[in-house]
């Protein structure tokens, strides 16, 4: 049997070998929205634009869950944090570091695919996270 | 100048883990207290309203079902964390409106154990591991920990002061004190926050009733309350209670909890140099400092050194959460706004034993939570 490998939730990123999160630009206020929104959370104005994200950023908080949290499948520990983006926007994500002594402030990161658990019909469940970036 | 609103009378169900005791139970046990020592009796409110998170529809009627008083409106309210102070505030209001003379707020819960779940989140951020509660209390701890130069040691020794607070209060979950070390060395949640740093959801229920010009007055120094203030949270923070997936890099966003303070300050007509006594959400170690800095009961930065001073324990000049707080009563969402109304009154009248503030005669009480909601409440007497 084939696994079939699907996102946790579609319209949060693209999948492959460069993902980017997939968020939105109001054209009134300039600010950048993750998830992407129709309606501008910070203006109120209608009609952002759909813009993918930077896929690299900086670290700005982290910690690891050590854990299983109600309706989590996947391993414990497993890390989260903050990642600051270049465009003004910082994104909470899951980390692929799960040992917070590896990670420090300013830390350049990177966007990347995980995966998660495999559900009930078989397929593997991914997510987006942010790992420390290559160079 | 609109109707004074008073508290005529208060009312607790202790907080801890009651096997076989219902929703329904603690909170008619709050609300009889309450009444009694108000002195109001069937047909002596005109409207109730119930804070409730997790007690399920109608829990407010359940609870007045129970004791034969109803017909009047009952509305349940819910706010997270602040559903009691949202229930404070919505009461007040109709009082100084001159919709009602006498109300009767209360609240009352059973939490499920462990982590919270909560119907806030979206399937899918359960499932990517982006719904744990204690997971957002332990960045915003971190944050805090980068711009106060708080410590470890600071977020063990909330936990020190609290639990020693805690031990004088009968109504608490915990009545034993702790040391620092044990609570460094309780296991690591999520760093930097460890067991001992985090509260414990748990069950009961607290009531509280409120009078304008003709109502009762209620025994003992007559308490006032000066502000009940509910706010939300502005766009704009990444950590915010609000919990959005991103935020902007701008921070100068206030916070729900600055922006309710500043409010229920002016509507005082005081100011944090003004407290005695303080009740505030400490959820966890480092929300507590948090809080102080949002409160304004220090500078920005400035919590660690408010802990240093030793200001903040009971003996000291503002005593921050003489009952122990939620890290030793544990937190019934529903309850716990009230809780901290119910111990506030309590100071203010003289009637804290052990653990009384001395000459404490205005006192704030503050919640924070999911939503995000922010409740403060002012009290003098």
């Amino acid at each position: 049997m084939t696994v079939v490998r699907t996102t946790v939730r579609e319209g949060l990123f693209t999948d492959g070998e460069s993902p980017r999160l997939l968020g939105s630009r109001c054209g009134a206020c300039g600010a950048r929205h993750f998830p992407r929104h129709q309606t501008c959370p910070y203006c109120a104005a209608e009609g952002a634009e759909p813009e993918e994200l930077s896929a690299r950023g900086t670290l700005w908080a982290w910690t690891a869950v050590t854990a299983a949290p109600p309706g989590y499948r996947g391993e414990t520990p497993f890390g989260v944090g903050v990642v600051e983006l270049p465009e003004g926007i910082r994104v909470i994500s899951r980390l692929s570091v799960s040992d917070p002594a590896l990670l420090s402030a300013g830390q350049p990161m990177e966007l990347c695919v995980v995966p998660l658990h495999v559900d009930d019909d078989g397929n593997e469940v991914v997510t987006y996270a942010f790992a420390p970036a290559a160079s | 100048m609109s109707t004074r609103v008073r508290v005529a009378g208060v009312g607790m169900h202790p907080f801890g883990r009651f096997d076989g005791v219902s929703t329904t139970d603690m909170g008619a046990r709050a609300v009889s207290a309450a009444l009694r020592e108000a002195g109001v009796t069937r047909g002596g409110f005109q409207a109730a309203f119930c804070g409730t998170a997790y007690g399920g529809v109608a829990t407010g009627h359940k609870v007045l079902s129970r004791l034969g008083m109803t017909g009047m409106p009952i509305v349940d309210v819910e706010a997270g964390c602040a559903s009691g102070g949202a229930a404070l505030m919505l009461a007040a209001g109709a009082i100084r409106a001159g919709q009602y003379d006498t109300v009767l707020v209360f609240g009352t819960e059973k939490m499920p154990k462990g982590i919270i779940r909560s119907s806030f989140f979206e399937p899918w951020q359960e499932e990517a591991g982006l719904a744990a509660t204690p997971s957002f209390f332990a960045l915003r701890a971190q944050r805090l920990m980068v711009n106060s130069g708080v410590t470890k040691e600071h977020l063990a020794q909330v936990v020190v002061k609290n639990r020693r607070h805690g031990a004088a209060n009968p109504d608490a979950m915990f009545h034993k004190e702790i040391a620092a070390d044990e609570v460094l060395g309780s296991r690591v949640v999520c760093e930097p926050l460890h067991l001992f740093m985090l509260c414990s959801p748990n069950e009961g229920a607290a009531a509280v009733v409120l009078t304008g010009g003709g109502g009762p007055t209620g025994p003992g120094r007559p308490v006032t309350l000066a502000a009940a203030v509910l706010r939300s949270h502005l766009p704009g923070a990444v950590l915010s209670e609000s919990t959005p997936l991103s935020g902007l890099t701008d921070d100068t966003v206030p916070s729900p909890t600055t922006l309710a303070a500043t409010a229920a300050f002016e509507e005082a007509g005081l100011g944090p140099g003004d407290l005695h006594v303080v009740e505030c959400q400490d959820t966890d170690a480092a929300r507590e400092l948090l809080s102080y800095e949002e409160l304004g009961l220090c500078p920005a930065g400035g919590s660690a050194a408010l802990l240093d001073s030793g200001d903040t324990a009971l003996g000291g000049r503002l005593p921050v959460n003489p009952s122990g707080g939620l890290l030793s009563k544990g937190e019934p969402l529903g309850a716990s706004a009230l809780g901290q109304v119910v111990e506030l009154v309590r100071q203010l009248r003289g009637d804290c034993g052990p653990r009384q503030v001395d000459r404490a005669s205005v006192a704030l009480s503050h919640t924070v939570g999911r939503g995000a909601n922010a409740g403060v409440v002012v009290l003098t007497a």
